[in-house]
């Protein structure tokens, strides 16, 4: 079987371990990722969600086990983990957009320098994904003089300038208040529409339900259970699952 | 009054010295500084313990002594020249040993402007798939230069001042060694000394105020 082929998975996650030391933060964790799917990862602090998710575009290292991406085993550094991270979106927490460029410029940059892409075409690229987003009149200000929900959602049109195979979200609406949430969940659910592949680290579980073909639930290092979501939400089958479900969801 | 008056062709001469060397070592310590800092966080250990020992032995020797090893020891020993002229020669290698002396001091206020750039800065440039030495010099150093703009500015102040300690690498054409021969043949003189002090402070006190309002302007807002 091709890793290429159009039913082989994007990512696929096989016997991994990482230690932080003495602490086991993922334990033999196996899991794929297809084309086009919207993954949900959900869980308890601590439960290794993060790892696991930064671990895929090599953020974070491995101890043991092997990732593949696009039928390759993640490079260790230099220029191939390079040119693989850009084709894997990043989407983080606290955002991390380049503070001492412009929004077009942090939309531009990776386009520029990494694809080799024109300085006019990538700025007219850059305005489009900006408009999709619902920032293009911001274009020429800083990152600090934008909301969070504006910024995270500039970060998500700096993800998709570089035409990834993938996004990764790690938390991406932890850092908002809450009334900027749903405008970055909205933008994420109008990716999801599209086919986009991605992972998501999240606490939204309107989320979860409404764009999420699958979800993962870990807990402990360990992923727990895996289900689509209606059946996670409606009929967790571990015990783990349940009794987190009814601390998040009877309020 | 009056010999401040008479020796001032002279000392104005020297004085243009001073600056000639200020100028050159602070372009070339900026140079080397900001590429010290670059091996000091790199991800290779050749080049981080190359960058750390280099800092630690250069910023720990007395600068006469850095001086007096580059005409001493380079010079006449190892047979580094950079001019036929002696005079010309002993500016450069003076030039060479405050720039790689000034370059650790540089270096280490980069070093501490790196350490302002959050973490999630150089993820995200190398989420993006930028090279390690791409996101050193878009993402990161540009952000740290901009957080120490006063701190540099107070390493060129010294370093200005420190091209008065020329003469221990045999460059005898400075302003303090003109007033030290002025000094030898007159006896000392408050209004030369106060002279040469004046001097200083029109060159060196426009730059604290500038790096100052540089560095509010440059601030980076996070």
């Amino acid at each position: 079987m091709t890793e290429n082929g159009d039913g082989a998975p994007l990512v696929r996650l096989e016997n991994v371990n990482k230690h932080f030391g003495t602490l086991h933060v993922l334990k033999n964790i196996n899991l794929t990722v297809s084309r086009g799917e919207v993954l949900v990862v959900i869980g308890p602090s601590g439960g290794g969600k993060s790892t696991l998710c930064r671990a895929i575009n090599r953020l974070e290292t491995i101890s043991d086990g092997q990732i593949i991406f696009d039928g390759q085993v993640l490079p260790e550094e230099g220029k191939a983990l390079a040119r693989l991270r850009s084709d894997v979106g990043m989407v983080f927490q606290s955002f991390n957009l380049f503070a001492h460029k412009t929004i077009r410029e942090n939309v531009t940059l990776g386009p520029i320098k990494v694809r080799g892409i024109a300085r006019d075409t990538a700025n007219k690229r850059a305005m489009e994904l900006l408009d999709r987003v619902g920032i293009a009149a911001q274009a020429d200000k800083y990152p600090a003089q934008l909301s969070g929900g504006q910024q995270q959602r500039v970060a998500i049109a700096r993800a998709l300038a570089m035409d990834p195979k993938m996004i990764l979200f790690d938390e991406p609406t932890s850092a908002l208040d809450p009334e900027m949430v749903q405008e970055v969940l909205d933008v994420m659910v109008g990716l999801a529409r599209d086919g986009m592949t991605m992972v998501v680290v999240t606490h939204e579980m309107g989320f979860a339900r409404r764009a999420a073909n699958r979800v993962v639930f870990m807990a402990d290092g360990q992923i727990v259970e895996e289900n689509t979501p209606d059946e996670f939400f409606t009929n967790a089958q571990t015990d783990r699952a349940r009794d987190f479900l009814s601390k998040i969801l009877t309020h | 009054m009056d010999e401040l008056i008479t020796y001032a062709p002279d000392l104005g001469l020297g004085f243009l010295e001073n600056v000639k060397l200020a100028l050159v070592a602070m372009v070339a310590s900026l140079i080397i500084g900001t590429i010290l800092v670059a091996m000091r966080v790199s991800p290779t250990p050749v080049l981080r313990a190359a960058g750390t020992i280099y800092v630690n032995v250069v910023r720990n020797t007395p600068l006469t002594l850095v001086l007096a090893f580059s005409a001493l020891g380079l010079s006449d020993q190892l047979g580094l020249v950079f001019s036929d002229e002696p005079r010309s020669n002993s500016f450069w290698l003076v030039a060479m040993g405050l720039s790689l002396y000034t370059a650790a001091f540089v270096c280490e206020a980069l070093r501490s402007g790196v350490n302002t750039v959050p973490m999630g800065q150089a993820e995200a440039a190398r989420a993006i798939g930028l090279t390690f030495s791409q996101s050193l010099t878009m993402i990161i150093l540009p952000q740290a230069f901009r957080a120490v703009v006063a701190p540099l500015g107070s390493v060129i102040i010294a370093m200005i001042k420190n091209t008065t300690v020329a003469t221990a690498g045999g460059f005898l054409a400075d302003a303090a060694a003109v007033m030290k021969e002025t000094f030898d043949q007159t006896g000392a003189s408050i209004p030369i000394f106060l002279g040469i002090v004046v001097a200083f402070m029109v060159l060196t006190m426009p730059i604290g105020f500038f790096t100052g309002w540089l560095s509010r302007r440059l601030a980076v807002v996070r």
